[in-house]
């Protein structure tokens, strides 16, 4: 195994390759036809899963959501829910 | 080379070993007896003597914080406690090991509270030595001043990366006046050399992350690391020695022996003490008792190797801790008869604990020891001086 001494992280935006999808229990689903764009899910998702095009709304990378549920709390259209994996 | 011999007590011997070295970051809270290491030091920073940024922070516990960031940054840092200061450390002992920062840190052992007490024993070190720093320990001034630069070329190898503490006894060394051949400033400098800090945050071209999550997948595997570079520093160590003893003269082991060859009785112990036992072993050796001392001047990584060569054939060893383990043995009683057991057989082997808060240890107390284990008058645990 070859690791860096001290556990530095020597490869910056490494944190790409951490998966942390695999600590989700409960997963969001994102209903497009509710949503208005309104960025709240992006400006409170504690990582940056929102995916964002053309500054809307483009759904949400799974390989890193830990299913907090922050979005779907705070969601004023209700486009987001959480189901349980 | 010439040198002048100086009076200098163990605590300004040190502050002057790190006015000739010129450390990057100086950070530290007064606790006697470290107090006038930094001190003294300080004042050399007021006066422009060193180039070294000098942080008074609220406790030791910001203090070596501190130097694990200033080290983290890519500079050169020192510090100094004793007592329940290095016991406040505590939480910061393994962080700066486990980030695998070279900081070096004078210890000026003082026993622990409660009750309160500033005077000399090994309490504080012996309740860090598993936090992952090498440990050197000094039996007089001039000891005490080699260790801290010894320390530094130790911590910084790129083998070794790790803090080091390097120790001297709390009054008998910090404050007594003491005969010491310093080294030109200009030695010390080419012996530290150039500090050269492995993947620093201010190398803004190759951005890293120190003090990242580490889970179950690899946190096993860096402390391993630890463990393998705690044992490099072993090499390490006696590299070092021999070339400051190219420089200085003064040879260094990692294990110290005293008459211990012939020797059929042998004391072990740490620090000051290790110079008061030599007079005791001079004047059992006068009587005809075989008698030898020996002290593991690199506590960590001990070396057991060494230890269980020295002790093999002997009739008796007594070990000697300045510091009470309750409720089981007492560290370097541990860890001598746990090297040992490597042996076909093992030699007897007593525990002595004695020196509690500074409680002085005469030379006969030492000769009583020696006299007890030849007269078969030595118990498994024995209470050197204890007032019952």
């Amino acid at each position: 195994m070859s690791l860096v001494p001290g556990g530095r992280v020597i490869e910056p935006g490494s944190a790409l390759k951490f998966l942390t999808g695999d600590w989700r229990s409960f997963r969001p689903v994102y209903d497009d036809k509710k949503c208005s764009h309104c960025m709240l899910c992006w400006m409170y998702c504690p990582d940056e899963t929102i995916l964002v095009k053309d500054g809307k709304m483009n759904g949400i990378m799974m390989t890193h959501c830990k299913g907090c549920g922050l979005c779907a709390k705070h969601c004023p259209k209700k486009a987001i829910t959480m189901i349980q994996e | 080379m010439e040198h002048k011999d100086i009076a200098i007590n163990g605590d300004y011997a040190i502050a002057l070993a790190w006015k000739q070295v010129d450390p990057d970051v100086c950070s530290a809270y007064p606790i006697t007896p470290q107090t006038i290491i930094v001190e003294r030091f300080s004042e050399y920073v007021a006066d422009g003597e060193v180039n070294t940024e000098f942080v008074c922070t609220e406790s030791e516990h910001s203090a070596l914080s501190l130097c694990i960031a200033s080290a983290s940054a890519g500079a050169r840092s020192v510090t100094a406690t004793a007592a329940v200061g290095l016991g406040h450390m505590w939480e910061m002992l393994g962080t700066t090991a486990g980030l695998r920062m070279p900081v070096t840190m004078a210890v000026t052992n003082r026993a622990l509270s409660a009750p309160i007490n500033i005077h000399c024993d090994h309490g504080d070190a012996m309740a860090s030595r598993d936090s992952g720093w090498v440990m050197l320990f000094s039996e007089n001034v001039q000891e005490a001043y080699d260790n801290a630069i010894i320390s530094m070329r130790i911590a910084e190898h790129k083998d070794v990366q790790l803090p080091v503490m390097f120790c001297l006894d709390g009054f008998i060394l910090t404050h007594a006046i003491e005969r010491m051949t310093p080294m030109e400033t200009k030695d010390v400098k080419a012996f530290v050399g150039e500090y050269d800090p492995v993947y620093p945050l201010l190398d803004w071209k190759n951005p890293v992350t120190h003090g990242a999550m580490d889970l179950s997948d690899v946190y096993y595997e860096h402390r391993y690391q630890i463990l393998e570079a705690i044992q490099a520093a072993a090499k390490v160590a006696e590299d070092v020695f021999k070339d400051f003893a190219k420089i200085t003269g003064r040879k260094y082991n990692s294990l110290e022996k005293y008459k211990c060859d012939d020797a059929d009785y042998i004391a072990v112990c740490l620090g000051s003490t290790f110079g008061t036992i030599k007079v005791a072993v001079d004047q059992l050796r006068a009587e005809g008792k075989k008698v030898g001392a020996m002290m593991p001047r690199l506590y960590r990584p001990l070396p057991i190797d060494d230890i269980a060569k020295a002790v093999e054939g002997k009739k008796g060893i007594a070990v000697l801790d300045r510091f009470m383990t309750f409720g089981s043995y007492s560290p370097l009683y541990e860890d001598v008869v746990t090297s040992a057991t490597s042996l076909k057989e093992m030699p007897k082997m007593y525990s002595y604990i004695y020196g509690l808060g500074g409680r002085d240890v005469k030379v006969s107390d030492l000769e009583s020891v020696y006299n007890d284990m030849i007269g078969n008058k030595s118990k498994k645990v024995n209470h050197l001086g204890v007032k019952l």
